[in-house]
């Protein structure tokens, strides 16, 4: 018997209306994140997989068309009624984004940002909503919290301003976060500082937490699963022990050899993909990898190939790669 | 481009336009009255076929239809010559501003700001005074009107050209300021001051149809639809149409030029800065 | 933001100085004088006027004299109107332009803004065409043409409005002008602000405000409108230039008896005080219009205060 999953996501595509024809950004994506499960989604830019979340929020704009189901906590989102959706985002459902300066209202004060999500939310009142997002604020480790919250965003550092967005996502105690590359406009410092943050918050507050990263250095040691994404399509889903070890999709094999080891010798190549991800409009009927994959041949070219393997461990290939 | 003949309420103007402009010039031809004749036994008479007094006469009964169409075109030649002064001296100003930057470029456009600060009509006051009222004096101050956003923008434009790489290598290869001037800045400029220049004619023509209302601008025996409309808005109740049809015909003008313009602009995406 | 407030303040005075100083020297340098145009007086008269009104001193000593007045708030005489000082001329008529003035400004942004915030969420729908197909009849159309059009249509064929005159404390004479007057203003405003709106809704920030699930009303209001209104802050300068310039037509053909028409007349009639008062007034009317601008910025973006 298993509990409703967090968030199911059935053959969910996006894509865009341009004069030229639609773009899909998304491509039947299917997913789910069971609660409190860490959950990253791995590709390159142009991949889908900060789309793929802005369907899930609801977020895309009137020139997106999206279809398929979202259902959260058994709720669909998907085409729902935008009073229905604001109940659920900013309380049980947040995201957190990549650039803390531009993704802050400049001319309000971080109090002010944070006390508001709780007075819509909770319906506190301004005193009570100061002392909780003061509090908040405590948690993500923001220091000399008072003075910061009469500041302004652009008075703060950039690790200062992702906390506070962190912060204001966990507000009203959400089951699922997600984080759009939250650490990618930040130092190596930094971000290692963040991504610990978001580790242990996870385990404090047992909430299931979607991470996007174009690294998979940085989220191998945060989450449960890996989904990589490859032209709006999951290529491969596993958890991430076995990923690691064992990727069976040859993009996957690509990445994991991108990423540099600490052990070998120094004078080592750093390894590199040749070609470029395509566009969306260009992808052909096969495989979307396959004129920069190695072991391609005819089929991969004229056949697409479906997500299949044994259990947990899924890959979208006709020649994966064996253990 | 594909853009403007989408815009079809932009074209529709440009057309309308078109006809205004040549009815204009075509139109006194149609009808055998000419514009100052005092027609005695038809005074204020409204529009009809009497007389071939098409539009009808006013106080002194000099027919309308011919003196609106004069006035029509009065304007459009005032609007488009002294655009054709604004566009040259803005580039000019704005080019060299931009080209040469540091504290030129600082000190020209303190002047711009000073300039755009303060109601044109002072400034028109002040030249009447000194100069009289003359038609000099008139290109001159209409001309004044339209240079300011035309400088800034190319200002703005040469600003960003030379910082360009390929202007570095330019003159890294010898070529001088004026080539350079010639063969790299201008192109780009042409965009933004088309849309400008549609844009500043209306602009013209506004300012110029203002100071002949006030009686700064056109002097008898010239005709402008600025000097007809003030004639029409003293006889609005007893001949409204005296007043209505140049009125009409101004804003006619004028709304058609602003659309275009606007289409024009939204078509080349051309923004302030 | 005081500080900021007192720095501006500081930079104001010097312009209005310079500003007055040159309308000074402009009008005196101009060939004539205020008497040029009676009857040609024989020269003893002439000279005697001038000696009278100061005007043989050299040019330096009206120029200090004249200074010293103003602080003492004396504009001096009217030399056409002889039997008026121009502070009483002003007096009289500032009253009126004012009122007209102001509530022009105060309709144009109070009915501009939502117009065009009302285009921007409705964008590329019938509201949004529609208000934007106002705007740019109102923008287009010259308020000499606007104004005896709608006397025709509102007090003449449908009497419901006096089309001219003016009586102290009433507003029905003021109601047409008013309207043409705001018109131009109101159009750009309603442009400006559907345009900016449009933009700022696109931001990251908007889109965090609503990923935190806030209504649309709020996110507009709170987080939307303030940046989107900076446009139109700058615009606000050049508005009130706009009013000021259409207020000397609509005052002429509505009647209205406010200091529009001492303006031109002034100087037709090298009316020196006259036209250095008028100027004066404007001047200090716009830089104090940008003053009030300037303290408006550093509300909507802080990020101003501190530079």
């Amino acid at each position: 018997m298993h509990p409703i999953p967090t968030l199911q996501v059935e053959g969910l595509s996006v894509h865009f209306d341009a004069p030229a024809g639609p773009l899909p950004a998304v491509r039947e994506v299917s997913m789910s994140v069971a609660a409190a499960e860490c959950v990253a989604v791995v590709g390159e830019s142009g991949s889908g997989k900060t789309q793929l979340c802005l369907a899930v929020m609801g977020l895309l704009g009137r020139g997106a068309v999206v279809d398929g189901s979202v259902k959260f906590q058994g709720q669909e989102l998907r085409g729902a009624p935008l009073k229905v959706l604001n109940q659920f985002r900013g309380a049980t459902l947040s995201m957190v984004f990549q650039d803390p300066l531009s993704s802050l209202t400049p001319h309000l004060r971080i109090g002010a940002q944070l006390t508001e999500v709780l007075r819509h939310h909770r319906g506190a009142g301004s005193r009570q909503a100061w002392t909780l997002a003061a509090r908040m604020l405590e948690r993500v480790r923001l220091p000399d919290v008072q003075r910061r919250m009469r500041q302004y965003p652009h008075e703060l550092s950039g690790g200062m301003r992702q906390r506070v967005m962190i912060a204001m996502s966990l507000l009203c105690g959400p089951a699922l976060m997600i984080a759009d590359e939250p650490t990618t406009a930040l130092d190596v410092t930094v971000q290692a500082q963040i991504l610990e943050l978001l580790r242990d918050l996870r385990a404090e507050l047992g909430m299931a937490l979607i991470l996007i990263s174009h690294d998979l250095g940085v989220v191998g040691g945060i989450a449960d699963r890996i989904l990589v994404m490859y032209a709006g399509r999951i290529v491969e889903a596993a958890p991430v022990a076995d990923l690691w070890r064992a990727p069976r999709h040859p993009y996957t094999a690509a990445l994991l050899a991108c990423v540099p080891a600490l052990s070998g010798p120094l004078s080592s190549r750093l390894a590199t993909l040749p070609g470029q991800a395509p566009q969306p409009a260009e992808v052909g009927p096969g495989c979307a990898f396959a004129p920069r994959c190695l072991r391609s041949e005819d089929r991969c070219r004229r056949e697409r190939p479906t997500l299949s393997g044994s259990g947990a461990h899924q890959a979208a290939c006709h020649f994966p790669l064996s253990a | 481009m594909r853009g403007l003949r989408r815009n079809r309420v932009a074209l529709a103007a440009l057309a309308i336009m078109i006809v205004v402009a040549l009815f204009s010039g075509v139109g006194p031809w149609l009808n055998p009255n000419a514009a100052d004749t005092l027609d005695w036994a038809h005074v204020a008479a409204s529009p009809g076929f009497e007389h071939a007094h098409w539009w009808g006469t006013d106080r002194l009964g000099r027919d309308l239809f011919v003196r609106t169409l004069e006035g029509t075109r009065v304007s459009l030649a005032i609007g488009l010559l002294a655009t054709l002064i604004s566009v040259g001296v803005g580039i000019s100003y704005g080019a060299i501003a931009g080209y040469v930057g540091g504290r030129t470029d600082h000190v020209m456009m303190r002047v711009i700001e000073i300039l755009s600060g303060l109601p044109l009509i002072f400034f028109v006051i002040f030249l009447t005074v000194i100069f009289g009222r003359g038609p000099a004096l008139l290109f001159l101050t209409i001309g004044a009107v339209g240079w300011l956003s035309m400088a800034r923008i190319v200002r703005g434009q040469a600003l960003s050209i030379r910082q360009r790489e390929y202007i570095e290598a330019a003159i890294a290869l010898g070529a001088g300021s004026g080539r350079i001037i010639v063969k790299h800045v201008v192109p780009n400029l042409i965009g933004p001051v088309i849309v400008y220049a549609t844009l500043t004619v209306p602009q013209i023509i506004l300012f110029e149809s203002f100071l002949s209302f006030l009686g700064l601008g056109i002097q008898e025996p010239r005709v402008s639809l600025g000097t007809l409309i003030a004639a029409g808005a003293g006889e609005m109740e007893a001949a409204p149409w005296i007043l209505l049809i140049p009125g009409g015909m101004l804003a006619l003008l004028l709304l058609c030029l602003n659309i275009f313009g606007d289409g024009l602009r939204d078509a080349l995406d051309v923004k302030e800065r | 933001m005081m500080r900021y407030f007192l720095t501006r303040l500081a930079g104001a005075i010097p312009t209005l100085l310079i500003i007055v100083s040159a309308t000074f020297f402009l009008m005196h340098a101009a060939p004539g004088g205020p008497f040029d145009q009676e009857q040609s007086l024989p020269p003893e008269i002439l000279a005697n006027l001038q000696r009278a009104y100061g005007l043989d001193q050299p040019i330096w000593t009206q120029y200090v004299r004249y200074l010293g007045s103003l602080l003492h708030g004396d504009f001096g005489p009217s030399f056409k109107y002889q039997d008026f000082t121009v502070t009483e001329l002003i007096a009289q008529g500032f009253p009126v332009t004012l009122e007209l003035g102001v509530i022009a400004m105060s309709l144009a942004v109070l009915l501009g803004v939502p117009l065009g915030v009302l285009a921007a969420l409705r964008h590329n729908r019938p509201a949004d065409y529609a208000a934007m197909s106002l705007a740019v009849a109102g923008i287009a159309i010259p308020s000499f043409v606007v104004l005896p059009f709608l006397g025709l249509v509102f007090g003449i064929r449908l009497h419901w409005l006096p089309v001219a005159g003016w009586e102290p404390d009433s507003l029905r004479y003021l109601l047409l002008p008013v309207v043409t007057l705001a018109l131009p203003p109101l159009a750009y405003i309603a442009r400006m602000t559907r345009g900016s709106l449009l933009e700022v809704l696109g931001s990251d920030y908007i889109r965090t405000a609503r990923a935190k699930g806030l209504p649309l009303h709020v996110i507009v209001m709170r987080h939307a409108l303030r940046p989107a209104l900076m446009p139109v802050a700058s615009y606000l300068v050049p508005a009130v230039a706009s009013i000021m310039t259409g207020s000397l037509v609509v005052e002429s053909i509505a009647g209205l008896p406010g200091i529009g028409r001492y303006l031109v007349q002034g100087a037709l009639n090298r009316d020196y005080t006259l036209v250095l008062g008028m100027v004066i007034i404007y001047s200090t009317l716009l830089i104090g219009m940008g003053l009030i601008v300037d303290v408006f910025y550093g509300w909507l973006d802080p990020r101003v205060r501190q530079r």
